[in-house]
């Protein structure tokens, strides 16, 4: 929550938790204001905070030799984060909340339970968004009954977030129309302006021979690129991953039913198989500082001693 | 009109870049006899899912759905085509170098679409 800067700065500082500074870095400002002051170049700055993103839970996933506890991982998840002795000041998940699956009320029955299982989180302003696997074979109905548009805006500490729906086109396209409006919002933000972009596939080609990227991408990209202060968080990929285009920086997070493999680090994309001996093993959370123009990420793991509310 | 199109199939070429290249058309008429490889999609397959193409050799591939709308892309001959249930479409390649290339589905499909992939070998 906002003004517990002193705790996280302390992180940062110590190096403890697996901080990474990965950041948009583009205007970084080492003498960062705080509580909504203007910064060096001149963009407006809203007190710092933090938020939690949690992406890929693939609820409705089955498979004990990839996660035998396919049921408990996403409350384990809930777990971890009640137990953050800071809590965010929102979370967001950034897509594949369900596995996919061909039968239509199976998937409003895994869309019903994710939703259900989520009211757990103590922090009550949750942003989601879909992933290829809830929306992509009804263009995101089931989804939108559930959790509402699959791409918007909002705005929050001097911060314009903007999600935006790569999945729920089955081509994995964002479209003519959603670009049009993409650009019709940016037309009306200031080039100071900072951005974070939600997304659940990379904009960029990350892997394309393993479906790892977004058809048009790059329009997006390209009407970003004028916007300085612009970072995307992303998931789909099930691990931790960090790539530049440009200045614009883009974060994957760790998913929390499976892990993958490294980009075309193998013949053939699956999923990696349980490891007994360090259980949830490449699977966990992150918070995201908002430091004037930085994002300074920590990575959480999913603790198997962590009791999870059942 | 023909003319026309195989004007825009060169353009297409040309942006396809230096590894190979791809024309893709919805109706059986090619310019000069070629080989003609079938490929047939269904969830969750491509039937065959290997094939073996010359460097340098133009074919064309002929592509069909048996069920639902699906992808054919060859990420790294730039080159792709929707194939669609109840019609046929061909698309050329032309890969330039010897090696291994993956041809997946780009259409999200079902269950099992993240495993609907296939290997093109090329050969001297």
């Amino acid at each position: 929550m906002k003004n517990n800067i002193d705790r996280r700065q302390f992180m940062r500082l110590a190096g403890m938790g697996g901080v990474v500074f990965a950041s948009g870095l583009s205007g970084f400002n080492p003498a960062r204001a705080l509580g909504g002051t203007t910064g060096s170049d001149g963009s407006a700055q809203g007190s710092d905070f933090f938020f939690v993103q949690l992406s890929d839970t693939h609820w409705g996933f089955s498979g004990p030799a990839i996660n035998p506890d396919a049921q408990g991982t996403l409350r384990k998840a809930i777990a971890e984060v009640n137990a953050l002795s800071d809590q965010p000041d929102f979370v967001v998940f950034t897509g594949d909340l369900t596995q996919t699956t061909d039968d239509p009320s199976e998937r409003r029955r895994r869309l019903a339970e994710f939703k259900e299982i989520v009211k757990d989180l103590r922090v009550k302003t949750v942003r989601y968004m879909p992933g290829e696997h809830d929306a992509a074979l009804d263009r995101g109905a089931a989804y939108k009954e559930f959790f509402g548009q699959t791409h918007y805006t909002f705005d929050y500490e001097g911060v314009h977030f903007i999600v935006l729906d790569n999945v729920s086109d089955p081509a994995a396209a964002l479209g003519d129309e959603q670009l049009t409006w993409l650009a019709q919002d940016l037309s009306q933000q200031d080039r100071l302006q900072r951005i974070v972009v939600f997304t659940h596939r990379p904009l960029f080609d990350l892997a394309p021979t393993w479906d790892w990227a977004t058809r048009d991408g790059a329009r997006a990209i390209d009407l970003l690129m004028p916007f300085p202060h612009v970072t995307v968080f992303y998931g789909h990929i099930h691990q931790e991953h960090h790539h530049l285009t440009g200045h614009i920086a883009h974060h994957a997070a760790k998913g929390l039913m499976f892990a993958l493999p490294a980009p075309l680090s193998v013949p053939k994309k699956a999923p990696l198989p349980w490891d007994a001996a360090a259980p949830y093993k490449g699977l966990g959370f992150r918070e995201i500082e908002q430091d004037g123009h930085s994002n300074p990420i920590t990575e959480l793991p999913i603790s198997a001693t962590r009791t999870a509310l059942l | 009109m023909r003319r026309a199109k195989l004007i825009g199939a060169t353009l297409l070429a040309i942006a396809a870049g230096g590894v190979g290249y791809a024309v893709a058309w919805a109706e059986a008429e090619p310019a000069h006899p070629l080989k003609v490889i079938k490929v047939s999609a269904k969830r969750f397959v491509f039937t065959p899912n290997t094939l073996t193409l010359k460097k340098g050799e133009t074919v064309d591939i002929e592509l069909s759905s048996e069920d639902v709308p699906m992808g054919f892309n060859v990420p790294d001959l730039a080159s792709r085509a929707d194939v669609l249930p109840g019609t046929t479409t061909h698309l050329r390649l032309t890969p330039q170098k010897v090696g291994t290339l993956v041809f997946l589905c780009d259409i999200f499909c079902g269950s099992g679409h993240e495993d609907m992939s296939g290997v093109i070998t090329v050969v001297e």
